[in-house]
């Protein structure tokens, strides 16, 4: 009709959504916690999955450079607990065109202890080089020593050993004063010490290595398929390399399939109640439409009530998950940052209400003939 | 005003098609109210269904509107046959209908609340009659109630004033009785009578309960789909 063409819309949304929320608040309510509970199951996850990926691989996300170069072993992937490289396959990158830098990394895996202490732990040992081109701030590279017989702790390696700035560590027979404690790092669960590159490759041919570099951190913009065979290397960027981290894969992926499971019960429970839930109010959708109500109206408070319930179940759900995982994490391995909470929550939200309009079609689809007559 | 003309409506059944509606003509003047009865199966609820937009006729006319503002509702658009329902047209329906988790003031409020880009000035008419119409129909007092704490005769009484709160021209009524006790019956058919004279509505009303005929300006008797007789014996209201 012409005489209705004005536009207000807004202030009429939700009239009766937000009375049959309340009106049916057992079964909002029931729904609401199973939202609840299933965001915090997936944030709970998804802190344990943060955090252990953390343990694993938040030293080598500090790694600078375009591609990190690993050895090409001949039968299997390349692994950072494998990989050597030698000066001549260090001299071939840093000759290669198209290359500005190359920082030869050494990583291992030994055994720590307090000096005077027998309480020892595993610890991942960086030997990095003092003057590494073209690195700002680094969180790895400032805790590089000056002197061989020095090294720096990342924060979780000083609480482990119980030690501080000015004391003595012993690393494979060795005495290292620490000269510094710096932020929190990881390697394949096992908190980080910075070494001088002679200091490393010495600890390393200790603990059964070749005292050789095992990643080279290049920056530039070389053919890095085609100098990789030549020297029996391979250059893969930051992210990929992970996939070069025992356990990483597996860790991630297990947990990452139990979040992507959750993400899918999640969208079907949400889904299958509203289309009851739907189902059960189209004899009143049939009467709103003969009324008089546009179905874009009817569709708009549908997916509205969908959309209160998902905020309200999410929100509770994210509140528990910030409350229990910083109780969690002084046990576990557990991160709450964004990506760990806020990102499940939006992918809660958004799958909920794919599940929800799943149900749109009731509403739509509802004949305002069947209000009349006695056939309800 | 509501002019039926010359209204033809099938619905498909099996191979064929079965004429619920056959070739009826039908007018309601404003403040009437006119009766349709006629046995089950009839076609009464169909002529309604008809006038309300709810269904496109076959053929023939449905005119709603004022000698020089007429429009045929049966050749609208779908959305601006909702738009009709939604200013011009008021539905109380066999069942009262109303809506579970609304107030009874709420049922009334709900009428402006119904989407279409509905002009502000027209939600604050609407708001504003709803408590005039909840007294109308003896219901202030009850205004807070949901549907299950009313009697089957309150919830009829709230639909008729949900049917009416917007001030349509045209109010339908589908056997607002068929609920109720004769007592509440006929309370309720002098309800509408009353209304429709003071409100000018014109009011076509389905029943086929006949003791309420007093109360009827004009009768039609539907059978297999057409009007049989004018009933004539209906004496005049004088209003
Ligand atoms: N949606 C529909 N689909 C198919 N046939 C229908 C439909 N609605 C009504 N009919 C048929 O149209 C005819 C008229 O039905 P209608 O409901 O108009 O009768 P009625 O006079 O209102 O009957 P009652 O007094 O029992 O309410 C009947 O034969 C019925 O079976
Ligand atoms: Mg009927």
């Amino acid at each position: 009709m012409a005489r209705a063409k004005c536009a207000s819309g807004k202030a009429f949304i939700m009239f009766v959504a937000w009375r049959e929320l309340r009106f049916a608040r057992g079964r909002f309510l029931l729904i609401g916690a199973v939202v609840a509970l299933i965001t915090l199951l997936v944030g709970f996850l998804s802190g344990l999955t943060g955090g252990l990926a953390a343990q694993n691989i938040s030293s080598v996300l500090q790694l600078p450079g375009d591609r990190l170069v690993l050895q090409q072993s001949e039968d299997s992937d390349a692994s950072f607990a494998t990989s050597s490289l030698d000066d001549d396959t260090l001299q071939a990158w840093e000759q290669a065109d198209g290359v500005e830098s190359v920082t030869p990394v050494g990583i291992a895996q030994s055994r720590a202890a307090a000096s005077g202490t027998d309480d020892r732990i595993g610890v991942a040992l960086y030997g990095l080089p003092q003057d590494a081109s073209g690195i700002g701030s680094n969180p790895l590279f400032d805790l590089t020593p000056t002197h061989d017989g020095e090294v720096g702790l990342s924060s979780g390696a000083a609480e482990d050993l119980g030690v501080a700035v000015g004391d003595t560590i012993s690393i494979t027979g060795n005495d290292f004063t620490v000269t510094m404690v710096g932020e929190d790092l990881w390697y394949s669960h096992t908190p980080v010490i910075v070494m001088t590159p002679d200091a490393w490759s010495e600890a390393s041919t200790r603990v059964g290595g070749t005292g050789e570099a095992t990643v080279l951190a290049i920056t530039g913009d070389a053919d890095w398929e085609a100098i990789g065979p030549g020297t029996g290397t391979v250059a893969e960027t930051p992210l990929s390399s992970l996939t070069a981290l025992e356990a990483f894969q597996s860790e991630i992926g297990s947990l990452g399939l139990m979040i992507v499971m959750l993400f899918g019960i999640s969208a079907l429970v949400v889904g299958a109640f509203f289309t009851v839930w739907t189902m059960q109010r189209a004899g009143d959708i049939a009467v709103l439409k003969a009324l008089g109500a546009t179905t874009g109206s009817l569709v708009r408070d549908s997916l509205g009530q969908a959309l209160i319930v998902l905020t309200a179940g999410i929100s509770v759900g994210l509140a528990a998950v910030a409350g229990l995982g910083s109780l969690a994490g002084q046990a576990l391995p557990f991160v709450v940052s964004p990506l760990t909470t806020l990102a499940p929550a939006v992918v809660m939200a958004v799958l909920g209400l794919a599940g929800a309009a799943f149900a749109l079609r009731s509403v739509t689809k509802a004949d305002p003939l069947t209000a009349l007559g006695s056939n309800r | 005003m509501i002019e039926l003309q010359n209204i033809t409506l099938t619905f498909p059944d099996g191979d064929n098609r079965i004429t619920a509606v056959d070739h009826i003509t039908l007018r309601g003047g404003n403040g009437t109210v006119t009766g349709i009865t006629g046995p089950s199966g009839s076609g009464k609820s169909s002529i309604l269904a008809v006038a309300a937009t709810l269904i496109r006729p076959d053929s023939g006319g449905v005119l709603i509107g004022n000698d020089s503002d007429t429009i045929d509702a049966a050749q609208l658009s779908k959305s601006d046959a909702t738009a009709l329902r939604r200013e011009r047209i008021g539905i109380v329906f066999q069942q009262s209908n109303l809506l579970p988790a609304l107030t009874a003031r709420e049922q009334l409020q709900v009428m402006a609340r119904l989407g279409g880009g509905t002009k502000r000035t027209r939600k604050a008419k609407i708001d504003a009659r709803v408590e005039e119409l909840l007294d109308a129909v003896g219901l202030t007092e009850h205004a807070g109630k949901r549907p299950h704490q009313l009697s089957g005769g309150q919830r009829q009484r709230i639909a008729i004033a949900r049917g009416l709160v917007h001030e349509p021209e045209v109010l339908l009524v589908d056997e607002p009785t068929s609920a109720l006790d004769q007592e509440r019956g006929a309370e309720i058919m002098q309800l509408i009578a009353r209304l429709t004279r003071e409100r000018g509505t014109a009011t076509l009303l389905v029943t086929h309960d006949l003791v309420h005929r007093d109360v009827l300006d004009d009768l039609v008797t539907v059978i297999d789909g057409r009007i049989t007789a004018p009933d004539a014996a209906v004496p005049a209201h004088t209003h």
